[in-house]
């Protein structure tokens, strides 16, 4: 692979898998007209979802999911101990996502209700920060895989790589949407950090903090407005929790 | 033959989810043949519990990173039947466009980077790229097609943002829907190059006779809503589906396994086909003729050729919705409702077969049980079966241990299973 006349070795990557829709690797698969060009920066060491190769010398691990039973902790460190980069990839990685909120109900209830209390190996959903050390983050549900090429050609060339710092609704107002606010429903787009294109305002549904919190929320300042606006606040709790983005917000 | 032979695979490759194939033969007999999920279960029928009506598809939607749309869709078929809403005809036709995206875009991933590399004896299709480039465009095509039908009518084509009760919260411009019909025809060569790549083709001959379940309406190839019926004669209401499905446990799978008159059934699209025939669209019909395939057929295998037959069925229907929007104002999207207690059942056809929400709310609007049933987990107990009756005929051609579990893997893989939302 030649770049502006460098030669550059291409970048061995790992996409793995845990307790997940494993819809953000479906997305690795989108983008049809630059994927042949993506692929190409790239040696796919191992991708169990596409490819029966299976070879354990990638540097660059993808990791989707969280963890929610006690192999995949043996099976994610020793993907770790692999990696010279992990990166947790969609929002159940991120933040534990939707399967969190099986972690507000006991344990044995949630098997009572789903197996008729068979015995089923089961533990509380986590992060995958709470196990192993995450070097990037990219969030979303599912991720954006503009942002995810950007991230993995930022690593490929060894130049920065960020999320954006600023909220959706800096992306919503540039295209120009009515605010859902002023529609009657509560949109977490004032605190969620933007990267999404602002896809589901732009689609007249409300931000539910997929992204997690934006650097330097105003979280009272939010509170206040869904207040002044006369909005529910269980209807805010519920927003706030759903990808478990918000956690640390919830109690305040 | 006197042979002993175990096939062990962990964590099988180029499906969606985990699960693992057992095969044991002790001297040329076959012993043991199973199929075990091992997916992690995630309890959404737990978590769902005291969510709001108006949330829960979204949650639900996260049952599965590619069928999303049908999740999304049979959770808001059961709440407004529960709740007693009907959504506006425009709002009818757009979101069975936005299904029809996503059984095409699925159906192309399934055929060109999960089933062909078996066919061509590839580990993925990364090496296709460079050896048949005109192929995986072409199915790199139908892919987009489906994608920019779904990212059109619902705003993201993986988990859907404008898929609400009582409607749709945003209808598409009819500027997007004229650029469909121009990608549209702009894809039909591509249909025609990979109908005629897969003629070329040769599938397994295996036959092990089964049930086919899926929904019937009479009036169009099956999508949303309808009856529920069986190749052996079974017809039940939609909130029946219970009697469908039987569901039971086994101690080797996370995901359960489902029966109906016989030991196993099937869903899937050769399940629809099988079913539904006479109402597939004469190019649909045709593409079935060339290369053989009739109802009812047993070779599990032939689900390939089904969903090669769907995505005909699916590009020509679709060109015909986006005509109706096309004369349509598009402004009667959604209608307005109060929550209200019930309880019903939503169907929908996913591409991968059959699939039941079933919801019940209070007077607040609140969902306070649910209950999920996939298409994989419906195919569970035949895939089971269907590698117990594989490999004796294996063994009894006399196939080495390595042309068994080659059969064996590909035959999982024709059901294009999505494991981890059968576990979910």
């Amino acid at each position: 692979m030649n770049h502006l006349g460098f030669k550059m070795d291409k970048v061995k990557v790992g996409s793995f898998d845990f307790t997940c829709c494993e819809g953000c690797q479906l997305q690795l698969a989108n983008k049809e007209s630059t994927l042949p060009d993506f692929l190409n920066l790239l040696d796919i060491r191992n991708f169990r979802e596409i490819s029966s190769e299976r070879h354990n010398d990638y540097d660059i691990a993808l990791v989707e999911g969280s963890i929610t039973r006690s192999d995949e902790i043996d099976r994610l460190k020793a993907i770790r101990a692999q990696a010279t980069v992990l990166i947790a990839f969609g929002s159940c990685a991120c933040f534990g996502g939707v399967n969190n909120l099986k972690n507000r109900i006991p344990q044995d209830e949630a098997i009572r209700e789903v197996y008729d209390g068979k015995t089923i190996d089961t533990m509380p959903s986590m992060k995958i920060s709470d196990i192993v050390q995450v070097d990037l983050s990219i969030p979303g549900c599912p991720v954006s895989k503009e942002e995810v090429e950007r991230i993995v050609i930022g690593v490929v060339t060894r130049s920065q790589v960020s999320l954006p710092k600023y909220p959706v609704c800096v992306d919503c107002k540039q295209k120009l949407n009515t605010c859902l606010f002023d529609l009657g429903e509560i949109c977490l787009g004032p605190i969620s950090r933007a990267g999404c294109d602002a896809v589901c305002p732009t689609g007249k549904t409300p931000c539910l903090g997929c992204r997690g919190p934006a650097d330097d929320i105003n979280f009272a300042s939010f509170k206040q407005l869904v207040k002044d606006k006369q909005l529910s606040i269980a209807d805010m709790r519920e927003k706030l929790s759903f990808y478990n983005g918000f956690a640390e917000y919830l109690d305040t | 033959m006197n042979v002993d032979f175990n096939i062990d695979i962990r964590h099988l490759t180029r499906v969606e989810g985990h699960g693992n194939i057992h095969i044991a033969v002790r001297e040329g007999r076959l012993t043991e043949a199973k199929w075990a999920v091992i997916e992690t279960p995630r309890f959404f029928e737990a978590m769902i519990k005291g969510i709001s009506a108006e949330r829960a598809p979204f949650l639900t939607s996260r049952i599965c990173g590619i069928c999303s749309i049908s999740h999304t869709l049979a959770s808001i078929r059961a709440l407004e039947r529960a709740m007693e809403i009907t959504p506006p005809e425009t709002a009818r036709i757009i979101r069975l466009l936005a299904m029809h995206g996503e059984t095409l875009s699925s159906h192309a991933l399934h055929l060109f980077f999960l089933a062909a590399p078996d066919f061509l004896n590839a580990p993925s299709a990364l090496p296709i790229m460079q050896s048949h480039p005109e192929i995986v465009q072409a199915g790199l095509m139908l892919k987009e097609l489906g994608n920019a039908l779904s990212i059109a009518t619902c705003g993201r084509c993986t988990h859907p943002v404008s898929l609400v009760l009582g409607g749709l919260s945003k209808a598409p411009s009819k500027q997007r829907l004229l650029e469909l019909k121009t990608k549209i025809a702009e894809c039909r060569p591509a249909l025609e190059k990979t109908t005629a790549f897969f003629r070329t083709l040769t599938l397994p001959d295996f036959v092990r006779e089964t049930e086919f379940i899926s929904l019937h309406d009479g009036k169009s190839y099956p999508y949303i809503g309808g009856d529920l019926v069986s190749t052996d004669g079974v017809v039940r209401d939609e909130n029946d589906y219970l009697e469908m499905t039987n569901e039971y446990l086994t101690d080797f799978s996370t995901s359960k396994f489902t029966k109906l008159s016989r030991q196993s059934s099937a869903a899937g699209s050769l399940a629809r086909f099988n079913n539904n025939y006479d109402l597939l669209l004469p190019g649909a019909k045709a593409a079935a003729a060339a290369f053989g395939l009739e109802p009812v057929c047993h070779n599990p295998f032939m689900n390939n050729v089904a969903q090669l037959v769907e995505c005909h069925q699916i590009i020509e229907e679709a060109d015909t919705l986006i005509n109706w929007l096309l004369d349509d104002e598009l402004r009667d999207i959604r209608v307005s409702y109060k929550p209200k207690a019930g309880s019903a059942t939503g169907a929908v056809e996913a591409p991968r077969g059959i699939l039941y929400h079933h919801m019940e709310t209070d007077d607040e609007g609140k969902v306070i049980k649910a209950d999920c049933i996939i298409p994989t987990t419906q195919n569970n107990a035949n895939i089971h079966y269907d590698l117990h009756a594989l490999a004796e005929q294996a063994l009894a051609e006399g196939k080495s241990e390595q042309e068994t579990e080659k059969l064996c893997v590909m035959l999982v893989r024709s059901y294009d299973p999505c494991i981890s939302c059968s576990v979910h």
